[in-house]
């Protein structure tokens, strides 16, 4: 738990500092933290903010960026299931990938737990440490002169290089990253970025028709 | 450039209700599990649209493509990308990228 809201520190912070530069008040920023609560969709918002991608196309990454999350109601769902609506509400609104990996790591031990306070609890301690680390952010985004020009805006290109390598396990992982990186060059010039996600569709697409082959070879 | 205030609340009460959704989607009236299709399209989601975020990023700053030493960019990235095969550490990754990012920028 702890090196989770350690970890997310940094991102925070890297977060805040740079979402003024993209063009995101003070205000919005501190409000994404607080209202999407998604940290990967909040690093590809600014980053699209910054290639000035349109309303519309940065939604639709964040919806399609934060499906995963829909795998991890799949998975928490029996042990969700029975409880009141309200509770389900609520969780529902915390569920990260920290979140999910701290609630379901602890349900695979034999010991009993009260789903509600165990996961509430995590999730809160993570929720008020993102919010606070990307208002650090922001004051220093705001505070240090000429910090946009430290080449931080570079640390969210290498955020995700970094996530990508470790997931390039198989021909089918790499195919996708090549065939998306290259569509998406290719189509850079479609207006409100749009380029993204036909970019995204044929990676996910050369992904899946690879692993089919490998399957049946 | 700061966004028309009109223009963010848009576009965060957009991204907060489809998160949202998609994290309550299966908690709501009975689970017909996860359709098996759907997991494996998720599988390549995050490379390929991280994939689809970095290229342009890296090699076609302000829109021209430049595979060259004199790229910043690329050294970085793929001083990151090395670090992060090699160790295994994310942070050392993107401190390590950031570094040769910087210094590639004042020398090259």
């Amino acid at each position: 738990m702890l090196p989770m809201l350690i970890g997310a520190a940094p991102f925070g912070l890297i977060f805040g500092t740079l979402a003024g530069p993209a063009g995101l008040a003070p205000w919005a920023a501190v409000a994404m933290s607080l209202a999407v609560f998604a940290g990967s969709a909040q690093f590809i918002a600014v980053t699209l903010l910054t290639g000035g991608a349109s309303i519309p196309v940065i939604i639709a990454t964040t919806f399609v960026v934060n499906l995963r999350h829909a795998l991890y109601g799949a998975s928490l769902q029996p042990h969700v299931a029975d409880l009141p609506l309200r509770w389900r509400a609520l969780l529902a609104y915390f569920l990260t990938d920290e979140a999910f990996a701290v609630v379901y790591h602890r349900l695979q031990e034999p010991a009993p737990v009260d789903v509600r306070r165990y996961f509430l609890g995590a999730a809160l301690a993570m929720y008020i440490n993102w919010s606070a680390w990307t208002v650090v952010g922001i004051a220093i985004g705001r505070n240090v002169p000429g910090i946009e020009h430290w080449g931080l805006e570079f640390a969210m290109v290498a955020t995700f290089v970094g996530i990508v390598v470790p997931l390039l396990k198989n021909r089918a992982q790499v195919a996708a990253a090549l065939c998306a990186g290259l569509t998406a060059l290719a189509a850079n010039g479609l207006p409100y970025k749009l380029g993204l996600m036909v970019a995204a569709l044929v990676g996910v697409a050369v992904g899946m028709a690879l692993e089919k082959r490998e399957v049946r070879s | 450039m700061i966004q028309a205030p009109l223009d963010t609340i848009l576009m965060l009460a957009g991204m907060a209700v489809v998160t949202y959704s998609v994290r309550i989607g299966f908690w709501l009236g009975a689970s017909h599990g996860f359709p098996p299709r759907l997991r494996r399209a998720l599988e390549y989601v995050p490379v390929a649209v991280l994939s689809a975020i970095i290229f342009p990023t890296v090699l076609l700053p302000g829109g021209v493509l430049s595979v060259s030493i004199h790229n910043a960019q690329l050294a970085g990235a793929l001083a990151t990308g090395l670090i992060v095969w090699r160790f295994k550490h994310l942070l050392a990754g993107i401190g390590g990228g950031l570094v040769v990012f910087v210094v590639w920028r004042l020398v090259m």
